[in-house]
């Protein structure tokens, strides 16, 4: 059982979370055409990093969405980032 | 040397202290170049080189291998295999498997201990029992062979289960494939290994991939920790680390890596004889021959390339079998483990061109690349010997997420992902 | 072998006799024995049988790296099959049988397969029953292969506690250097748990009886326990850390009893200090698997702590100083013993059902008894789960601790401190943080490890029958890394997974390529560290703990009301009411409602608030439909899609205000739905300017359906104007009822004129009872789902995931419009227009009217007639009570343009006849839903 960071609620266990997706992906502009290839890119190719990689989870009880780092084979957690606007 | 097995050869070398077998496979050090070059020595790898040379004449092949042959997912998993799939395409390419199989172990002339002791796929309310049907009817319209059963004649095929009306998930009945089973794993992958190294092809353990040679644009062989490996073709089979050669490449995957559990109980004498799943309770099992109970489930929920299960996703698992059948909470757990496995997004594998010129790939078998080996194999040979797919395997060509015509067995039951 | 129980010494309670049987015959043990003690007592050599040979096996072990006392036990609460005997506390009135063996472990009919060893080794069976057919040969060969038999019966109240729990320390293994760490660190205020998996403390301290720090060993393990304790620390004993996994998280399995299920407890420790010890490694040489053949250790440990000399005349086979301090000692307790240096020339035993004499070349003693060791071996499986790296010591001829896991030290026997002192003063450093460099050990061995090439069989696993010969076929075979030499052998694949195997065969590989042992591999240690029951992990999850339904706040009222519930999509809700079968029910009730009026309890619909300045535009994005030209008081049907295109939920829109929306996802989806819009509200969107937040569980949404159910709302006496003109349909209000919020929805899933009325769920009683009390008179009466599921159908009303699956995008069921007008993007746009999506050939929503009257089966298939290529399928079926013939939908390529043909349909071997025909069975024209 893992122990991971929400950014809102801090350190909870693993069965609260859902993993979303890798990060990096920006949804293509479709009020333009978007080229068949372009649109099967965004939906399903993955980088699938052995290793230190950056994705979005979701926190189920506060259902707050970030950003978190982890190591894919070790399963260490780096880190972790909130999407909201943080006031300056 | 004795190189046959077979009873008579056995009786022979039993006489003598079994000192005259030869090796099952050589272990040549590699050559500059080759026809093809398959890397990884899992089943799959294994059975392409064995169908390169069996079927297309090819037998200048080398299949590499990082660390040990038949030591991936082929060996790691809960041995079933069925082709009780409701897609046509799914239906065609898992149908040939199991039909390869059926002749295996004496195509290899080893053992592979295809036992085809039936599946159990249980249904656990009226609704489900619909969607049963409809499965059922799908298989037989594909050529398999499935039945639709009623819990009376589900209690006959294992009577170890719960049949209480108040388990919390009561069997109304099942589909019922006659022809799913289980077979011995690493006797698949040595089967191929011992057959494909007979015929010629090298087998070379601990050889890692370290940069793909290109020349215009090319892929024309392989860089390795034992030196450069020049190939007319490469062929990728690299289940649980398919998007990290593609990443070596230059291309990426629809991947993404999990992990998968599975595990075994102390040996009993037997008390079941069939492959019992149940969706609902996220469990199956089998019993093996040895007497073990080998249990899987579903994947653990976070991405992964640890080859190591978690904690959650075995109390999921095992409370699930549990309530499966309660008389197993006193048996013993004596082991579990996990591998690695490519999950697409429609959890059907990928077979075909990468892209890249001169490579090809077979991945993408999520948790059911097993049962798969032989098809895998016999198509990737095809894919490789001719530069073109086989009928078979064309719907499993990566461009199938560009044209949206996903095969998602999921999907067929009503399950949007 | 001749075990006896001595007048005196041990930890066991000789006052408590403990009467129990053995494959039928009497005996008697003490309290603290352990099953395997117990029959040591009674002279028992023969405990079982191996595994593929059925030889006769003798108790090996003292602990956990037992391989052969293994028995199936019945007590007073069931029968519990392969019960280890070294670990297992004798309790009274145990039926105790060997496994493996038939009739009992002393005579076994297939003893006799021994004689065909030559022809069963390594692999024999990938070489042969392979013609005719696997299949005749795999029944025997199940029924040879298994040890116990699980008996059907379940065991009383086996039942797992689960526990959560955290600490500073974890100390694994209550032996010396487990307790002085525990005790130092406990006394600088750390928050220590300490796990011993025996029931008393001290670990190997009993085997010489040595004093320790000038105490007997009882005194100072006592004086221990009080200081942790006093220090705040906790013990527990008959408790095993079975595993190591993320994140530093253990798990232990604490068990009072064999017929107890165990506790779990999910320990999470900011450290660990594994003092679990080290165990003997076997001596292998010529029939060294005979019963009366057991690790020096075991022999030690049966005097120490149980009181039974092992043996009358003992000889030690042993390669280290500890042989003649150990001899002394069971010399001291009557044993006649002889020593044997193993380094020093080949030993074999002889005998036939135990050992009668070990020979050394020439020499050669009657013995009844061999205690061997090679040397000890650390017990690093935590530490190899934990992902700790191994080294291979070559003066110690075992591995020892290398890298160190994140989190993990080891200390004591276990880290290859095997002087007693020098074991002290690490575990106290260790526990205080303080640095410790290892001494060099005194204890000093001369590696003695497998020679191949020897005559006569040596065993290497007892229980799997794995023999230096079949190590070296491995290798004439090429089956050389240590996962194929494992997998092929089946060396350490036994129940005991290695623990005593696992060094011997791979340096007998060694031996045989010529590697060194690193090389030839280390085998990863997976957990259970030892076998546990699948209880453990089950725990209380059982029966209508697993995957709990969802309730509903009416669920009492429903009883009473007669309700049938049954599960839908998660929840337990009413499937007819009434003690009529269901399908009766439901046609009446579906009939009740076109003619009267029903009352259904539809609170699982979802009512996901959404608001904020951006909540019009965010709302228009999610959804298929147009939402942004929905004005206050109205409501909307509509699609949320996936980025494929393919259909996730339907459901309906209500636009409360110009920054309010709720959204009525269908029954069971709620919590995806909600989480679909948070991602999309935090994920690309400013989530300071739109707000979500699901309700469904605040509210309970009562609907009152059919002809008369405006009388039936009207008796609530509401603020409201309920005629047709001003309350249309798709139109909701707002009000108050006695003191609470009341929403009130034109909307309607039966085709009929409906009223949804939804109140915060304390008030859901007063609902429900105000509108069954005055729709009774009129003949409108609660209706379950299997009503709703009829009506529905009737009107070609689609269940999302029933009449759809996960390819179904909204113009496969008439919903064209967005896909090709809506001007602004949203979810699943550019997923609309692949080649998939833009297929002539899809599946498209039709009616189905069956040939005859027998409705058609849901899940049939229509297939073409010349090669029986599926087209298409049914996703509904019900006989109608209001059209008075069979009605169906389904899913058929091209439907829509295909209206009036005749199709045949597959169901289980029959096919049927059928029309396509609309979706819409009942009121064509759509005029009672205004009405």
């Amino acid at each position: 059982m893992q122990v991971l960071p929400c950014p809102f609620c801090g350190p909870r266990s693993e069965g609260e979370f859902h993993f979303a997706a890798e990060t990096g992906k920006t949804r293509p502009d479709t009020t333009r055409d978007v080229s068949a290839e372009k649109w099967a890119a965004y939906l399903f190719d993955q980088t699938n990093e052995k290793g230190v990689t950056r994705e979005i989870w979701i926190h189920l009880p506060c259902a707050e969405v970030f950003v978190m780092s982890r190591d894919s084979v070790t399963m260490d957690v780096l880190g972790t980032e909130t999407l909201r606007k943080l006031p300056t | 040397m004795t190189t046959k097995y077979s009873a008579i050869s056995l009786l022979r070398e039993g006489l003598r202290g079994q000192s005259g077998w030869s090796k099952a496979w050589r272990s040549p050090k590699p050559g500059a170049a080759y026809d093809v070059v398959i890397i990884g020595a899992g089943g799959h790898g294994l059975a392409t080189a064995y169908y390169l040379a069996r079927n297309h004449g090819i037998t200048n092949v080398a299949v590499i291998e990082k660390g040990w042959l038949g030591g991936g997912n082929t060996g790691r998993n809960t041995t079933v295999i069925r082709s009780n799939y409701y897609y046509p395409e799914s239906s065609a390419l898992y149908g040939l498997s199991v039909k390869l199989y059926e002749g295996l172990s004496k195509e290899l002339n080893y053992n592979v201990m295809f036992s085809q002791r039936g599946m159990l796929v249980l249904a656990h309310s009226e609704p489900e029992m619909e969607m049963a049907a409809r499965n059922v009817n799908a298989m037989q319209l594909n050529g398999a062979d499935a039945i639709l059963m009623d819990a009376a004649d589900v209690r006959k095929k294992a009577p170890l289960l719960n049949y209480s009306k108040d388990a919390r998930f009561p069997i109304h009945g099942a589909v019922w494939q006659g022809s799913a089973g289980t077979g011995r794993h690493d006797a698949v992958a040595w089967g191929y290994a011992r057959a494909a190294s007979a015929l010629g092809v090298d087998i070379i353990q601990n050889c890692e991939v370290t940069e793909f040679i290109r020349e215009a644009g090319r892929i024309t062989g392989v860089e390795t920790t034992l030196g450069p490996i020049r190939a007319g073709a490469v062929g990728a089979a690299v289940a649980g680390h398919s998007s990290v050669l593609a990443r070596l490449a230059g291309f990426k995957l629809p991947i993404t890596s999990y992990s998968l559990q599975a595990f075994v109980t102390e040996a009993m004498k037997p008390v079941i004889d069939t492959v019992a799943f149940s969706p609902a309770y996220g469990t199956y099992f089998s019993q093996s021959d040895k007497g073990g109970l080998v249990i899987g489930g579903g994947l653990d929920r976070v991405p992964s390339y640890g080859q190591k299960g978690n904690l959650p996703v075995q109390e999921a698992v095992l409370a699930g079998l549990v309530e499966m059948a309660p008389v197993l909470a006193k048996v013993k757990l004596l082991r579990h483990w996990a591998g690695i496995v490519d999950v697409t997004p429609d959890s059907s594998p990928v077979i075909g061109p990468s892209g890249i010129e001169g490579l090809y790939v077979n991945c993408g078998w999520g948790t059911g690349g097993f049962k798969a080996i032989p098809a895998g194999g016999y198509l990737f040979a095809h894919l490789l010997a001719n530069g073109t797919h086989h009928e078979i395997s064309r719907p499993f060509d990566i461009d199938r997420f560009v044209t949206g015509r996903l095969i998602d067995e999921g999907a067929a039951s009503g399950i949007a992902h | 072998m001749s075990g006896t129980r001595l007048s005196s010494g041990g930890l066991i309670d000789r006052a408590r006799r403990i009467d129990f049987n053995f494959d039928g015959r009497s005996m008697h043990g003490f309290g603290g024995d352990t099953l395997a003690s117990a029959l040591l007592a009674n002279g028992t050599g023969i405990v079982g049988r191996s595994f593929k040979y059925h030889r006769p096996r003798g108790v090996w072990g003292g602990w956990f790296d037992e391989p052969n006392a293994i028995f199936s036990v019945r007590t007073p609460k069931g029968s519990l099959p392969n019960v280890l005997g070294t670990t297992t506390a004798l309790a009274p009135g145990m039926d105790i049988r060997s496994v493996n063996a038939w009739p009992n472990a002393g005579f076994d009919v297939k003893g006799g397969l021994d004689l065909f060893s030559p022809w069963l080794k390594a692999g024999f069976y990938y070489k042969t029953f392979m013609k005719p057919d696997w299949h005749l040969f795999e029944p025997m060969i199940r029924r040879m292969a298994g040890l116990g038999t699980l008996e059907p019966d379940m065991v009383e109240g086996y039942t797992a506690d689960q526990v959560h729990a955290q600490c500073d320390l974890l100390v694994v293994g209550g032996g010396a250097a487990g307790l002085a760490a525990a005790e130092a660190a406990a006394r600088q205020g750390k928050t220590v748990w300490l796990v011993e998996d025996h029931d008393t403390l001290g670990g190997g301290l009993y085997r010489m009886g040595d004093r320790i720090e000038g105490l007997q060993p009882t005194d100072w393990v006592a004086a221990r326990k009080a200081a942790i304790e006093d220090a705040g620390g906790r013990i527990l004993t008959h408790t095993t850390a079975f595993g190591v996994f993320d994140h530093r998280l253990y798990g232990l399995a604490r068990q009072s009893a064999v017929d107890v299920a165990p506790t779990l407890y999910r320990l999470r420790a900011k450290e660990c200090l594994l003092a679990s010890g080290a165990i003997d490694r076997p001596v292998t040489f010529g029939n060294n698997d005979l019963p009366g053949i057991m690790s020096l250790e075991a022999g030690l440990e049966y005097l120490g702590r149980y009181g039974v000399r092992v043996g009358n005349a003992i000889a030690i086979a042993a390669n280290h100083a500890q042989a003649a301090s150990a001899a002394a000692r069971l010399s001291e307790a009557g044993a006649k013993v002889s020593l044997f240096d193993p380094a020093k020339g080949d030993l074999a035993a002889s005998g036939r059902r135990g050992v009668k004499a070990l020979r050394q070349g020439k020499r050669a003693e009657a013995v009844d008894c061999v205690l061997a060791s090679a040397g000890w071996t650390p017990v690093l499986h935590l530490w190899r789960h934990a992902g700790g790296k191994l080294r291979w010591d070559e003066a110690l001829a075992t591995f020892l601790p290398a890298e160190a896991p994140a989190g993990m030290r080891a200390i004591g026997a276990a880290n290859g401190t095997f002087d007693l002192d020098q074991a002290l003063a690490e575990a106290r450093a260790f526990a205080m943080g303080e640095p410790y460099s290892q001494a060099t050990t005194r204890f000093t061995l001369t590696p003695t490890l497998p020679k191949p090439g020897a005559k006569g069989r040596q065993w290497i696993d007892f229980q799997h029958d794995v023999t230096l010969k079949d190590i070296e076929l491995a290798e004439r075979e090429n089956y050389v890394s240590v996962e194929h030499l494992k997998r092929y052998t089946t060396l350490s694949m036994a129940s005991d997974q290695g623990k005593t195997s696992n060094i011997p065969g791979l340096a007998a590989m060694a031996a045989l390529t010529g590697k060194t042992i690193p090389e030839v591999g280390t085998t990863t240690f997976r957990p259970p560290f030892v076998p546990v029951p699948l209880a453990l992990y089950h725990g209380h999850h059982g029966g209508q703990n697993f995957r709990p339904l969802k309730r509903l706040a009416l669920e009492n009222v429903h009883r009473s009301s007669g309700a049938a519930l049954g599960e839908y999509g998660g929840w337990l809700r009413p499937a007819w009411y009434g003690d009529r079968p269901g399908p009766e029910a439901a046609q009446s009730e579906a009939r009740m409602v076109r003619d009267a009026g029903g009352i259904l309890d539809a609170s699982p619909l979802g009512k996901i608030e959404v608001m904020g300045p951006d909540a019009e535009a965010f709302v228009n994005f999610v959804y298929y439909n147009t939402m942004k030209t929905l004005k206050p008081g109205f409501l909307r049907y509509g699609f949320l899609l996936t980025e494929r295109g393919v259909i996730f939920d339907d459901g309906v829109v209500f636009r409360m205000g110009p920054n309010r929306f709720v959204i009525s996802s269908s029954s069971s989806h709620a919590e995806g739905v909600t989480g679909m819009l948070e991602s999309w509200r935090q994920d690309g969107n400013d989530p300071d300017r739109i707000f979500v937040h699901d309700t469904t569980n605040h509210w309970s949404t009562v609907t009152v359906t059919g002809p008369k159910a405006r009388d039936v709302t009207r008796s609530l006496g509401l603020d409201v104007d309920l005629s047709a003109d001003a309350f249309p349909h798709m139109t909701f209000r707002e009000t108050v009822w006695r003191d609470v919020a009341l929403r009130i929805a034109r909307v309607s899933f039966t085709g009929e004129v409906s009223f949804e009325i939804s109140v915060p769920a304390s008030s859901a009683k007063a609902l429900w009872t105000a509108l069954a009390d005055a729709g009774r008179p009129l003949g409108v009466r609660p209706m379950g789902i299997e009503a709703l599921s009829i009506l529905r159908a009737e009107k070609g009303f689609i269940i999302i995931g029933k009449d759809t699956d996960g390819e179904t995008m909204p113009h496969d069921l008439g919903f064209t419009l967005p896909r090709t007008k809506k001007p602004t993007t949203f979810v699943g746009d550019r997923g609309l227009h692949t080649d998939a999506a833009n297929d002539p050939d899809r599946r498209q929503l039709v009616g189905l009217s069956a040939i005859g009257d027998t409705p058609l089966p849901t899940g049939a298939h229509l297939i073409d007639g010349t090669d029986r290529r599926s087209f298409g399928i049914v996703t509904s079926s019900y006989m109608s009570p209001n059209v008075n013939r069979p009605i169906a939908l389904g899913l058929v390529e091209r439907g829509t343009q295909r209206m009036g043909e005749t199709v045949t349909l597959f169901h289980l071997g029959q096919t049927y006849q059928a029309t396509l025909t609309s979706p819409v069975a009942f009121d064509r024209e759509g005029a009672r839903i205004h009405a």
